[in-house]
């Protein structure tokens, strides 16, 4: 099993406050992990830390290293670009662009240089298949990628992440916006999609961290409490937070 | 019958201005529209030193009047420079016209841009930050088509504004539709005919740009959805 993220001593502050204490995890290659724990508890910023997403905002400042493939992404030679070509990101909103959906799909490759329409043609058909999308949108390719149900946004916004070729997919509480069948749907997917991509997930729901992950990291006030297999976690959790976090005493 | 005469020689004295005035706005639309992008996009950046020269244009122009920046720039200038030993002279008073309500036009054009920026879903840039654009790539291939959808009302408004606005070009020299009319009345004597046809004039240009503005965000609102 190889490492695709290993994060050590990592510390972010907000202006002031410190909003992840200490972290030291690794992400494993092929395999989903997920990250639970309250609102609040640093999941998402984490999450955000491992494509640089948190540059966006004014007042960051970051300590430790966070290693894809042993080479330090906060390193200041680091490729941006590169980076978030590798990997990924859905967002817990469906955010399409308000473009076509074919549109949508070549934005990614055509920014890192795909350029032929037979090329881009096959990347739009290979993602919506793969997001099991294409039989809904085949007829509609050049059509508004509003005019998809929530469910199906989401899933485009997977694919559109899908078309770049990222290693790593990371996903901000993707179903939380969608019914139950579409959550279905796109838990179904995430499966499919360990064969080929390294999956991290925030979640709120524990019964969906149960369902789909390998691993779970259980955070709390910043600090990650415990770390391990999920069947380990949800069955026999070291921590007592960790327990009484997981059978709903508190959180 | 005589009377009717009298009203419509108002309106065909006021019409002849119509190009003036138009060629004015439309100039200074354009020159507000690309000023008031650069001026939104510095005023939105993460540094102090770009903002405040931003900052300061914006109060300067909209707390001052108009009729007091024309004034400035037409007649004001070119005495500095005179007296300064530069011989300067505009060589017609339709290009310092042009360039104040440009530049007036850019500093209410800046703060309608930078709200419709301001008012595209976060999301979008995360999206595009995410794909591995560039903020500068992300602005101009997300951001700034989707803000320009939400702000063109606003847009349409401006150029209704400053078409009216620039009335007060007359005061400087410019043979607009307002000082064709001051100029009837000044021959003919015949104030309410010649100011009633001004406005009359000014409502043929004004009525059908509101319309206009009216159906493009109609379509605009349209095409999200279809």
């Amino acid at each position: 099993m190889e490492t695709k993220f290993k994060i050590k001593n990592l510390n972010l502050y907000y202006g002031n406050f410190q909003a992840l204490m200490n972290i030291d995890m690794e992400i494993y290659e092929n395999k989903i992990t997920a990250l639970i724990g309250p609102s609040g508890c640093g999941k998402s910023t984490f999450l955000r830390t491992l494509n640089r997403m948190n540059d966006l905002i004014p007042n960051v400042s970051i300590e430790g290293t966070i290693k894809l493939d042993n080479k330090d992404i906060y390193n200041k030679d680091y490729d941006l670009i590169e980076l978030r070509k590798r990997v990924g990101m859905v967002f817990q909103k469906p955010n399409p662009f308000p473009k076509t959906i074919y549109d949508n799909i070549v934005y990614g490759p055509k920014i890192h240089g795909v350029k032929d329409k037979e090329k881009l043609d096959y990347i739009v058909e290979r993602t919506l298949k793969e997001v099991a999308l294409w039989d809904e949108t085949k007829d509609r390719l050049h059509k508004s990628a509003l005019g998809l149900s929530g469910g199906q946004q989401q899933r485009l916004c997977i694919a559109r992440c899908l078309a770049v070729e990222p290693e790593v997919i990371l996903m901000d509480e993707p179903t939380s916006a969608l019914d139950p069948v579409s959550t279905s749907k796109i838990e179904g997917l995430l499966e499919e999609l360990t064969e080929k991509y390294t999956i991290v997930i925030v979640t709120h729901n524990m019964q969906q961290a149960g369902r789909v992950s390998d691993y779970t990291s259980f955070f709390l006030n910043g600090k990650v409490i415990e770390n391990d297999k999920t069947e380990v976690i949800f069955s026999n959790p070291k921590d007592k937070k960790t327990e009484d976090y997981i059978t709903g005493r508190f959180g | 019958m005589e009377i009717l005469e009298l009203y419509l020689k108002g309106i065909t004295v006021a019409l002849k201005g119509i190009p003036i005035t138009i060629g004015v706005s439309l100039v200074a639309v354009f020159i507000g529209v690309l000023l008031g992008l650069i001026i939104a996009l510095q005023k939105m950046s993460k540094f102090k030193i770009v903002r405040w020269p931003a900052n300061v244009y914006v109060e300067v122009f909209r707390g001052t009047p108009l009729i007091v920046q024309a004034l400035i720039l037409a007649y004001g200038v070119p005495q500095l420079l005179q007296s300064n030993d530069i011989p300067f002279k505009w060589p017609y008073l339709i290009i310092p016209a042009i360039i104040v309500c440009g530049l007036n036009s850019a500093a209410y054009v800046a703060e309608v841009i930078r709200s419709g920026l301001q008012a595209v879903d976060k999301g979008q840039m995360e999206a595009a930050r995410s794909l591995g654009m560039s903020k500068g790539m992300a602005m101009k291939l997300i951001i700034i088509p989707q803000a320009f959808r939400i702000i063109l009302p606003a847009l349409g408004n401006e150029l209704i504004t400053l078409i009216k606005e620039t009335a007060v070009l007359s005061y400087v020299g410019v043979v607009e539709i307002l000082r064709r009319g001051t100029l009837w009345n000044a021959s003919s004597f015949e104030t309410f005919p010649a100011y009633v046809g001004v406005a009359i004039v000014y409502l043929l240009l004004t009525i059908p740009l509101s319309r206009i503005v009216a159906y493009a965000e109609g379509r605009m609102a349209q095409s999200d959805r279809s």
